[in-house]
C-alpha cells in the first residue's frame, strides 16, 4: 500500500475531523479529535489492511502519520 | 497454540452470585458527566456490582452461595463431589488454597481432589479445560468449577479505567463424569508472558515485596493515579493483543475442530469492554442476536463473566436445548482461551444469587 493510501484509511478513523487536515507529516497525536478510541481504531485499520499488529507503544514512538507508516512496513 | 478436546463429561448446571451492593458509574464524582457519559458509551459499563473489600464478602464467599442453591437445585450430595476447583486472583488467603477452605466450609467429603488455579479473564476455559480432562478418564464422578474475582478491590478510586470498569462475580458450574451421551468440549489456548506488564498488580508479591514505596499515589498521566498495590492495565495493549489473536485461534480452531459459524448457537465473549467485544464480534462476523451482552450492568467480572453470561442471559437454551456454543476470553497474561462447548442440553441454570 502506497503512503497517501495509509494517510486516507488513517483520516477515516476520524469522525469530526475533515479530510484536508491530513497529511504525510500531520502530527497525528497533536489532532483535537486525537485520543484513546481514535488510537484503538487505528490499531484495528492496520490489523484489517496489512494484517499486522502494531501497539498502543507503536502509536506513542511516531510522531507523523509517515512514521507510523514506515512503522508498519517494517513489521 | 495447544487444543484439548474431551467428551464424556457433561455440564449439569450452573450458578452465579453477585454482592447486592451496586456502584452507579454516574454517580462517579472524579470526572465530568460528559465525560462518563463518553466513557459508558465505549465501556458498556453503567453499574457494577462490588463488594466492599472489608473481608466480609470475597470470592469465595459468592462462589460458595451459587454452589449451595446450584447443588439443591441439581440434587447433588455433597459426599458424592470429588473434584473441587477454584479459579481466582482474589482468594481468601495467599496461603492455604481457598479450594480447601471451601471443601471445608461447605462440608465436602475431605476424599475430595481441591486446588486453585491463579488466573482472571481465561479462568473459566482454563479452568473447564483442566476439570474436563481429569474428569473423563472417569477418575472423578463429580466436580464443581468456581471461577470468580472481587477484583474491583484492586481498581484505584483515582483510575477511572479501572473504576468503573470492574466489578465481583462468583459462579459455579457441575460437571458430571458420562461416559454416554456426554458433552463436547473443544479448548485452544495461548500463553503469552510478554503482556504481563500491561495488566499487572505490580507490588506485593515475592518480586516486589510490599514496602512504603507501594503504598504511594503516583500520578500516571491523564488524571489517572494509583499505588503499586492497585490493579494497572494498558488498554490499547490488551485491545491489540485480543483483537490480533483471538480471531487467528479461532481460524485455526474452526479448521481444526470442523466448525460451522453459521450452525453456533451463540457466541460468549469475554465481557471486558464492549469496544473490543465489538471489534471481535464483527472480524469474527456474528451478527448481534448471537451474542448476548451483561457488561451494562455487571461490568468487566474477570473469570466470571462467560459463566455469569451464560447464567444471566441463557437459562432457558441452557435447559431446554442441545447448543452449539463458542466462547473467547483474553485474559491478564496474556493468557487466551477459545473454545466450542457443544451441550447435549438439560443445563440448569439457577436463579442468580446476590449477597
Amino acid at each position: 500500500m502506497e503512503l497517501k493510501e495509509f494517510v486516507t484509511l488513517f483520516a477515516e478513523q476520524f469522525d469530526d475531523t475533515p479530510a484536508d487536515a491530513f497529511s504525510a507529516s500531520t502530527d497525528y497525536k497533536a489532532l483535537d479529535e486525537w485520543g484513546s478510541l481514535v488510537a484503538l481504531s487505528v490499531i484495528s485499520m492496520v490489523d484489517e489492511e496489512f494484517e499486522k499488529r502494531i501497539t498502543g507503544a507503536d502509536i506513542k514512538k511516531c510522531t507523523t502519520i509517515e512514521e507510523l507508516y514506515n512503522l508498519v512496513l517494517s513489521k | 497454540m495447544s487444543h484439548i478436546s474431551v467428551k464424556n463429561i457433561k455440564l449439569c448446571g450452573m450458578a452465579g452470585c453477585v454482592p447486592s451492593r451496586v456502584e452507579e458509574n454516574r454517580d462517579y464524582a472524579l470526572i465530568s458527566p460528559e465525560e462518563i457519559e463518553k466513557y459508558i458509551a465505549a465501556t458498556g459499563v453503567v453499574r457494577r456490582h462490588c463488594a466492599i473489600h472489608d473481608g466480609s464478602i470475597c470470592t469465595s464467599d459468592l462462589c460458595q452461595k451459587a454452589a449451595e442453591k446450584l447443588l439443591e437445585d441439581i440434587n447433588w450430595k455433597k459426599e458424592e463431589i470429588d473434584l473441587l476447583v477454584f479459579v481466582s486472583h482474589t482468594t481468601d488467603y495467599k496461603l492455604p488454597a481457598t479450594a480447601i477452605v471451601l471443601q471445608d466450609k461447605m462440608g465436602l467429603p475431605t476424599s475430595c481432589l481441591a486446588f486453585d488455579i491463579t488466573l482472571g479473564c481465561s479462568g473459566f476455559l482454563v479452568g473447564l479445560g483442566v476439570m474436563s480432562n481429569l474428569m473423563a478418564s472417569g477418575c472423578f464422578r463429580k466436580g464443581l468449577l468456581m471461577v470468580g474475582n472481587t477484583q474491583s478491590e484492586y481498581a484505584s478510586p483515582e483510575d477511572r479505567s479501572m473504576k468503573l470498569l470492574l466489578g465481583d462475580a462468583g459462579t459455579v458450574t457441575a460437571i458430571e463424569y458420562a461416559p454416554e451421551g456426554g458433552d463436547e468440549i473443544n479448548i485452544s489456548y495461548m500463553s503469552d508472558g510478554s503482556g504481563r506488564e500491561f495488566v499487572i498488580l505490580p507490588d506485593g508479591g515475592s518480586r516486589n515485596p510490599v514496602n512504603e514505596k507501594s503504598f504511594i499515589m503516583e500520578d500516571c498521566g491523564n488524571g489517572i493515579r494509583r499505588t503499586r498495590l492497585h490493579e494497572k492495565m494498558i488498554g490499547d495493549e490488551v485491545f491489540s493483543y485480543g483483537t490480533f489473536y483471538i480471531p487467528r485461534v479461532y481460524n485455526e480452531m474452526a479448521e481444526k475442530f470442523n466448525i460451522n459459524p453459521d450452525d453456533v448457537d451463540f457466541l460468549l465473549l469475554h465481557q471486558a469492554n464492549k469496544f473490543l467485544c465489538e471489534k471481535l464480534r464483527k472480524k469474527l462476523k456474528f451478527p448481534p442476536e448471537k451474542v448476548p451482552y451483561n457488561i451494562q450492568e455487571f461490568g468487566n467480572t474477570s473469570g466470571a463473566t462467560i459463566p455469569l453470561l451464560m447464567v444471566t442471559n441463557l437459562k432457558d437454551e441452557l435447559k431446554n436445548r442441545p447448543l452449539n456454543l463458542l466462547a473467547a476470553t483474553i485474559g491478564v497474561g496474556f493468557s487466551l482461551g477459545v473454545a466450542q462447548i457443544k451441550t447435549t442440553g438439560n443445563i440448569h441454570v439457577s436463579e442468580l444469587q446476590m449477597i
